[in-house]
């Protein structure tokens, strides 16, 4: 029997809905682990051709003799066979082995273990920053159409998207602010402005217009005709937000001296550990893309819901 | 807005000439250590006073301003040129050549941008000239940056693919490079355009970001990384202003640069 308020077309669109959503959910985890795959393969590739690839520091140790020399250039050997070195690779990927970090001589997935909480606690905390202020702010100038608001904002937001965010890690040093607010100043004007633009295109749409005629308040209007309307692409930018918030955590980390993964690929890159930072990106690229899955998913049950 | 936009070319104009005179104008050159005047405040002789190492610091933001108003606008064609020739082919090919890029591009665009260029950047040779450096921190730029840009052109490929003027063309028994070439290039230009003039602020910034990490281009060339780079020793601003000069210098250009575009022209 149908519940109450609900009729059976309404029954049937919602289990509709439902269906469509899981059916995304294989295609989704499929492109993630194709990714992961493709991105796998090129970051050994990077790693093979690394300078000093097949160089290990033990080869200096004087006590070693030349049998010993011999024996332990024989164990890379089988390394030099291109595919030989991806299956292990790949193998090793699998067993959730990711090599040992050359310069900090330590398991990559240990520091990983290690520094990635930290990163996603500020990665975390600037979102949440920077979308309550950048989204609160666009809704507040779209619905009162305060002019001099929207001067003001615009104004700072312009302001902000032309320092580059290792500035803002300096300014942030030199001010001696808390760095983990760095983040949400960094996406707080791309999501002020993209927020603002697109809501202001939604309320300007003729079924928002009549609803105003008829007389609905500003929060109905908003709730129910503007925020539908620019939601799936709202959430779309939820998920590129992640992507711009473990960018700019290098710099933040590196200059703030915070101890996550954005300070570790720094080092990285600094002492040219490439299979650390081959394995950084690989994880962060994850990271980002189940955000980005998981927002299109949303945004995919709005738009059926909306159709 | 047109006054902001004609005073944001002007603006750049002028930066641009001032720049490209830099042998002319500067007092010496950006190498130049004046050993006796190491970190010297603001004169006549140094107009914004000299660095740790005794460098003229109004020369070295002219070279510096230099380095990035040139290349910056060259990595962006280069990125331009890519995203032309894979989104263009990708949205008039479609079909499974589409969906076979488009997977590419969405790949890369998954990829971090700058863990990716400080990866790419590990792996380059030590032992590389302060130019080679220059050329290929933007060249890396160039040719990391074109994803998102190829999307919005196969996009609009497509799209125009699909028009009146293309089935007309076909009909006269225009096909393949001809009609790629001579019908839907020109018509993608403006979208190009604006790729171009959104890119170029990205890639200053970018390359502002690498080089304040000490991972851009390598000293004694300056950049506006490593004439950012300053600040990090600066600790108060009472008495040392004029050091925050090519920070202001660098917002301008690079607001200027976000001017250059209509709001028509600007995507969402």
């Amino acid at each position: 029997m149908a519940p109450k308020g609900l009729t059976r077309p309404a029954i049937w669109n919602a289990s509709r809905r439902g269906i469509d959503t899981l059916s995304a959910l294989p295609k989704l985890a499929g492109k993630i682990l194709i990714t992961v795959l493709i991105g796998g393969f090129l970051g050994a590739t990077l790693v093979r051709l690394a300078p000093g690839f097949g160089v290990d520091e033990e080869e200096l140790d004087a006590r070693l003799s030349v049998r010993s020399l011999q024996a332990l250039r024989e164990t890379r050997a089988s390394d030099s066979n291109l595919f030989v070195f991806y299956s292990r690779y790949l193998n090793r990927l699998l067993h959730g082995d990711l090599g040992n970090s050359r310069t900090l001589q330590r398991p990559v997935l240990q520091l990983v273990a290690e520094r990635l909480p930290e990163t996603l606690k500020s990665v975390a905390l600037g979102l949440a920053l920077g979308w309550s202020a950048g989204f609160l702010l666009a809704v507040a100038i779209v619905m009162s159409r305060a002019w001099y608001l929207d001067l003001l904002t615009s104004l700072l937001v312009g302001a902000l998207l032309c320092l580059p965010a290792a500035v803002l890690a300096l300014l942030f040093v030199l001010a001696q602010a808390p760095a983990r607010l760095l983040l949400g100043l960094v996406v707080f004007p791309k999501i002020f402005r993209y927020s603002r633009n697109l809501l202001a295109r939604s309320s300007g749409l003729p079924h928002v217009l009549t609803a105003r005629a008829k007389g609905l308040g500003n929060m109905r209007v908003l709730v129910w005709h503007i925020l539908p309307t620019a939601a799936p692409q709202l959430l779309a930018l939820l998920g590129v937000t992640v992507s711009f918030a473990f960018t700019a955590a290098i710099p933040m980390e590196a200059l703030c001296d915070l101890p996550g993964i954005g300070q570790l690929a720094w080092k990285a890159a600094l002492g040219r550990d490439v299979a650390l930072l081959v394995n950084l990106t690989m994880i962060v690229t994850l990271v980002t893309l189940v955000a980005n899955s998981a927002s299109d998913l949303i945004g995919r049950t709005f738009r059926t819901r909306e159709a | 807005m047109k006054w902001a936009r004609t005073t944001a070319i002007v603006f750049l104009l002028a930066v641009s000439a001032a720049c490209l005179l830099a042998n002319v104008i500067a007092p010496a050159s950006y190498a130049h250590q004046f050993r006796a005047e190491p970190n010297a405040s603001a004169s006549r002789q140094h107009l914004l006073g000299t660095d740790d190492l005794g460098r003229d610091r109004f020369s070295r933001v002219l070279y510096g301003t230099r380095v990035s108003l040139l290349l910056a606008p060259a990595a962006a064609l280069l990125s331009s040129l890519m995203a032309a020739f894979i989104g263009g082919i990708a949205g008039f090919a479609g079909g499974w050549v589409e969906r076979f890029v488009m997977a590419g591009t969405d790949l890369f665009l998954s990829l971090p941008w700058l863990f990716l260029l400080i990866t790419v950047r590990a792996l380059l040779p030590l032992n590389v000239s302060p130019i080679v450096s220059v050329l290929i921190t933007f060249a890396m730029l160039g040719c990391l940056g074109w994803a998102g840009a190829a999307r919005i052109i196969c996009a609009d490929a497509r799209a125009l693919s699909q028009s009146d003027f293309i089935l007309l063309a076909r009909a006269s028994g225009s096909c393949g490079f001809r009609l790629l070439w001579r019908h839907l290039v020109p018509n993608l230009k403006p979208v190009l355009y604006a790729q171009f003039w959104i890119s170029v602020p990205v890639f200053i910034l970018t390359e502002a970001n690498l080089g304040i990490l000490g991972l851009g281009v390598a000293e004694p060339l300056p950049s506006w990384g490593s004439l950012l780079r300053e600040l990090e020793g600066f600790s108060t601003i009472a008495g040392q202003a004029w050091q925050l000069v090519p920070l202001i210098l660098f917002i301008l250009v690079v607001s200027s640069f976000h001017l250059v575009l209509t709001k028509e022209e600007l995507p969402v």
